[in-house]
This record gives C-alpha cells, structure tokens and sequence, in this order.
C-alpha cells in the first residue's frame, strides 16, 4: 500500500469542446513527494489539477487517487475524497468577506463539530506554521500578495489532507515571498506526511524544492525526472525550458499563414 | 441580397434559441438553489447575514424614498382634488396608491438597484477570484452555501422593505397635508381607513412584493453566478441584473394587478 | 461583537418591518373592523341594484353594521339577491326595511337598513321580505318627464 502511487494518470484524454488539452498523458505519484509539473502558459497544466479533484472528467482513461477513480465516484464520495485534498488557488482565493481566521477555520467548521475553543488552539497553529499567527485578526485585503498565499496555504493544510495541489503559488510573488513559500511547501509537505503537486513555470525556484518534475507540452508528457536529471537534460523541449531561451521545439510565432502572405506581399503574381 | 437577409433572419434565430437556452437554463438553477436550500435553514445565521446585507442596508434609501414619494402623492393629490372639494379623499389616494402600486414596485426597483446589484457583483467577484471554485475543492457546495442563503436573504426583506416605504410614504402624505396645507386630520384617517381594504388592498401589496422579492434576488443570484469570471464580465453582469430587474418588475406588476383586482370595486 | 451587532440591527429590521405591516393594516386598512367571526347572513332581493358593489357597507342610522358579501342575478325571480355579512351585535327586526342608497350625490353606493317593531329578530341566512330598490337617474328623469307630459293633457281644453 505505502508503494503504490497516490495518483496515477493512465492515458487521459481531455478536451474542451473540440479543441484537445490533453493527449494520452500517463503519470504516477508516489506518496510524501513534492512533484512538480510545468510547462508552457496554456498547456493545460490547471486541466491536470482539476481532473484529480474531480471538477473534470477526463473524456478517455482514467486519473485515480488513493486507489479510486476520481470520474467514477458519486458526488458523495467524491466530496468525501476532497475533504482530504487541499487546493491552493493562483491567488489565493481567501474568502474576502472572512478575517484571516474565520478563513483558515472555515473547514473545521463546515466540516467538523470541533468546539469552537479547539478550532482557536488549531487555527492558531496552522498560522504559526506559516509564520502569520498574528495576522489572524486581519481581513484579506489587508494582506499583501506573499502573506495571502501563505494563509492560503494555511487554509489548505487545515484539516491534515493527504494531498495539496498549489495552482502557480509563485505567480506575481517577489523574491523574498517567493523562496518563503517554496520553503515553505516543502517543510510541511516533509513535517505533516502529505503529497504535493505543484503546478507552475517557475523553473528556478520549483527545481530547487520538488522531488521530481513533468513537463507538459502541447497536452503530451514531453520528459519528466529528478531536479539533477531535469538540468542536465538534452532534451531540447526540457534545456529551452529550463534556460528559458526563446526559441526552439517552442516556437516564438504563433501558427500563422507566412508573413509575406498576411502582409499582402506574396500577391505577385497578379500583378 | 437574398445572402444578407439569410444572415439577418439566421442571427434573429440565434438570439433567440440563445435566450430561450438561458431562461431555461436560469429556471434549472433556481430550482438547483430551492433544492439545496435546507442547510441554509438549518443555520439560520447564514441568512440573518444575509438579510443585513440586503435588507438594513436598504433601509436609508428606502425610508427616504418611501417619505418623498408620499410627500408629492400628497401635494399633487391634493392640488387635484381641491378641485373638486374632496381635498379630504387625499389620505385615500396617498394610501391605496402606495398600499396597491407604488410601495412594491418602487421598493423593488430600489432593492434591484441597492441590493440585487450589490449581490450580483458580490458573487461574480467571487466568482472571478475563484473563491467559489476553492469552496467547492473544500468540499462544500457554493450553491447551499453561499447562493441559497443570499436568495432567501433577498425574499425575506423585501416585503418588509415594501411595508415600510408604504408607512413612511403614508406619513409623508400626511406630513404635507395634514400639517402643511392643514388639510381635517380626522378626515384623512377615517377616509383612508374605509376605502383601504385589509385583505384585497394590504394583503395583495404584500403578496406582490414577496413576489419581486423573489424575481429580483432569483435574477441576481443568477446573473452574479453565471457572469464571466473577468471584471468585465461582472460589471456587465451586475448592469444586467438592474436591468432585467426592472423590466421584470414592472411586467409582472401589470400580471399581478390584472389578477388581483379584477372585478373588485 | 460584530455577530451580535449584526443580529441586533437585524433583529430591529425584522420588528420594524413587522410593526409597518401592523400599522397598515391598523391605521391605514379596516383591520380594526374586521371580525369574521361575529357575523350572520342576511339575504334581500331588490328589483335594481344600482352601481351597488361587493363589499359596499351595510348601514343603519348611518352606522356600518355590515359588508355586502355577494351579489346575484336569479334567473327564478329576475331580481338581484344581494347577500350580506351583518354584525352579530346588532340583531335586526323582522319588518326591516332595506334600501339600496347613494351617500352624497356622486358617492357610493350603500345597502341601509331601517328597522321595524316586529318583536321577532331576522336569523342567520334569512330574507328581507320588505326591499326597495337603488334610484336609478334615468328611470327618475323618465318618471318626471311623464307626469309632466301627463299634467299638460289634462289642463290643455284643446286636446
């Protein structure tokens, strides 16, 4: 049990309405990792994440969590699946008619019967795990952008899930917040037993914390590995990526007729 | 030519399958929300939340609205019926216009623009910054918990909001007639009283405000819930709903009225 | 303390609104006259009812003692038969007399009733035998035109 993967990806397909977003992608993840998953803007990295909590379906194979496939469980169950995921919006999504506390208690009180005085003492520790125990009084538009990310991350480490997915945490972060909350996904990710996914483009900082890393391009799984494997990589989709040259298998253009054509030029032959 | 009308009468279709789909796709989820309504009751506080939000909030504008309207009800019901030396019917043209028409439709047109505008643009904000996407990832259904309570906030207040731009509007004829222009007190009551019926004057006001009250919240609800997740899209959602609000609102007056005080005095 | 701040205007909002449906229905409405309870039926039949209406008030000495309840065409006697809700305080005489009346010249019209000696008291659901009808203009300036017409005949020696 503790060797098979906690998510499997076995040859989904997934498109919105005609146009396909995935193609055939096959992944497994071990448990207590931190893996991530990048690629380009638009490459249908957000899809991969919303197939494992289920707001998706896949339209061929199948995506199975803890040994249950996500698209086949009732809306029951999958509720009860998703009580032990934590989700962390691009940004941040507190509830913003909510303090920080009432945010990061939000869970415990929908979904528990904990006395309001064991939500305190939880609460509380959740924010001092990211480092804001006293924010806890403050509203989200208090908070600038790295401490909203960290109550976020509070908010869904707050019931002890199995698995949290971070949807680009790095996004529109400076510096300082940024290595604070790669540090931080890793130090709770190692000290609370959970599995995280990261999906992001931020190939510096996310090489730095994850266990092992897939790169998605064009809906397919183009390469994946350990950090070490990631940068030594020949692979050209991989080294563009990773050096962030702008040109290579991805193109600087988008798909267009050529450029004499659009400009009118290549009409010659009429004249 | 033939190519062009082809276009027009093609996109004229197009509109409207596209309403019809929305109407109909509108209907399915208000029926979604009265479905999930039940732990909105269940934890009244949600909607006690609620009803500050929509209802006291409304309050100022509706008190002053409510004391303006019945202040020229009175002041032009008066400069009519001088004419005729039945100044003292005023109390009965200030009340029975607000009691049947005015206090419901004015009130609901003002909770469309106070309050429904306020919550369209609430749940489309919410909306964009994925608030409700995040709910639903924790494992609670956006709709029971953050939709159904906001619907039954908006149901509640609005027939309370309606009674009491009516009395407020009451008190402003009063204060211009009566104190003003000195117009017999007793006159003003006791004409009022016997020409306002309980059951087929007040009770039918009533019954038509918990009836806008439902449209007006059921519009917000829904246009903040299906707006596009972009600050465009929300603000066109919430410039919608005042819209759609009142159209609703005034057409369905007209329903009302036809049904309710068809063939009576 | 924001809760209970909340709960409090909410609180206020919910009696204030309660209190305006209250003081409509009290000082604005006929609430106050309003007791399903305590009242009988009386029916009368009139040859012409005028512009009478449901619900139009019942009088005597011009008291409101009642409320028209229903009004009906029989096809038996082709009449109106107006039907009544009475007060139960008040108890009518047998030989009561009712009339369909206008108040003012242009004003509504009403049913009024103009009690008799009988020492038996009319009952739930009874009729009142003795009726007369609402004035119609028309029927009066008709009436007055053909009196006078008729006057004329007899003091014109030519005809």
């Amino acid at each position: 049990m503790a060797d098979s993967p906690l998510i499997e990806f076995r040859n989904v397909n997934f498109s919105y309405g005609t146009r396909p977003v995935l193609k055939g992608v096959d992944m497994s993840m071990s448990r207590g990792q931190v893996i991530a998953i990048m690629g380009g803007s638009g490459s249908g990295k957000t899809t991969l994440l919303r197939l494992i909590g289920g707001e998706v379906s896949p339209s061929a194979g199948s995506v199975s969590v803890a040994g249950q496939t996500v698209h086949e469980l009732s809306r029951d169950e999958l509720f009860r699946l998703r009580r032990k995921m934590g989700m962390l919006f691009q940004f941040g999504a507190l509830f913003t008619d909510l303090s920080v506390f009432d945010n990061v208690a939000f869970q415990m009180r929908e979904h528990t019967d904990l006395p309001e005085s064991m939500i305190r003492d939880l609460v509380l520790m959740k924010l001092h795990a990211v480092g804001l125990r006293g924010a806890h009084h403050l509203m989200p538009a208090q908070l600038s952008g790295g401490m909203a990310r960290r109550v976020a991350l509070a908010r869904s480490i707050a019931l002890d899930p199995m698995l949290v997915m971070f949807d680009e945490p790095f996004a529109g972060l400076d510096p300082i917040s940024l290595s604070v909350v790669g540090g931080l996904i890793r130090r709770l990710t190692d000290t609370l037993g959970m599995t995280s996914i990261l999906v992001t483009h931020d190939v510096q900082e996310s090489l730095q914390i994850v266990d092992y890393v897939y790169f998605l391009a064009d809906g397919v799984i183009t390469a994946h590995g350990t950090p070490d494997e990631v940068r030594e990589s020949k692979v050209p989709f991989v080294h563009q990526f990773v050096h962030g040259e702008t040109d290579g298998p991805v193109p600087f253009h988008y798909q267009a007729q050529t450029y004499s054509q659009d400009l009118g030029i290549g009409v010659m032959k009429s004249v | 030519m033939v190519k062009q009308l082809k276009v027009f009468i093609e996109s004229v279709g197009h509109r409207v399958v596209d309403s019809i789909w929305r109407l109909g796709y509108a209907t399915r989820f208000i029926l979604l929300v009265l479905l999930k309504s039940v732990p909105g009751f269940l934890r009244f506080r949600l909607i006690t939340r609620e009803i500050y939000f929509a209802g006291v909030l409304s309050l100022i504008i509706i008190l002053v609205s409510g004391l303006f309207v019945g202040m020229v009800l009175g002041l032009q019901g008066y400069e009519t019926l001088q004419k005729f030396g039945s100044e003292s019917a005023v109390g009965t043209l200030v009340a029975l216009s607000l009691v049947r028409e005015l206090g419901p439709v004015i009130a609901a047109l003002l909770f469309a623009s106070r309050a429904g505008s306020a919550m369209t643009a609430e749940i489309g904000l919410m909306k964009a910054t994925e608030q409700l996407a995040a709910m639903g990832m924790m494992a609670i259904d956006p709709i029971a918990r953050i939709i159904a309570p906001r619907f039954w906030g908006g149901v509640f207040s609005m027939p309370l909001l309606a009674a009491m731009f009516s009395v407020t509007g009451i008190f402003g004829g009063y204060l211009v007639t009566v104190v003003f222009i000195g117009v017999d007190e007793g006159s003003f009551w006791s004409q009022m009283q016997s020409a306002v019926d309980f059951r087929y004057d007040i009770v039918n006001g009533v019954i038509k405000s918990g009836f806008f009250g439902v449209v007006v919240t059921a519009i917000a609800v829904f246009e903040g819930f299906d707006a596009p997740p972009t600050a465009e899209g929300v603000s066109r959602a919430t410039t919608r709903t005042v819209v759609t609000s009142a159209l609703a609102i005034l057409g369905l007056d007209f329903v009302l009225t036809a049904f309710m005080f068809r063939g009576v005095s | 303390m924001q809760r209970t701040m909340m709960d409090f205007w909410v609180g206020l909002f919910v009696m204030a609104g309660i209190g305006a449906l209250l003081i409509l229905g009290l000082k604005a409405g006929n609430l106050t006259d309003f007791q399903p309870e305590g009242s009988y039926r009386l029916v009368g039949n009139f040859e012409n009812i005028g512009g009478l209406k449901v619900r139009a008030p019942v009088k005597s000495a011009g008291v409101v003692v009642g409320r028209v309840a229903d009004i009906q065409f029989s096809t038996q006697t082709y009449d109106a038969v107006v039907t009544m809700k009475v007060d139960t305080h008040y108890q009518f005489p047998k030989d009561t007399f009712a009339s369909i009346l206008t108040s003012g010249l242009l004003g509504e019209q009403y049913v009024g009733l103009l009690p008799g000696g009988d020492e038996e008291m009319l009952k739930d659901g009874e009729k009142i035998m003795k009726t007369n009808s609402a004035i119609v203009l028309e029927d009066m300036i008709g009436r007055f035109l053909f009196d006078k017409a008729s006057e004329k005949k007899d003091t014109d020696p030519k005809i």
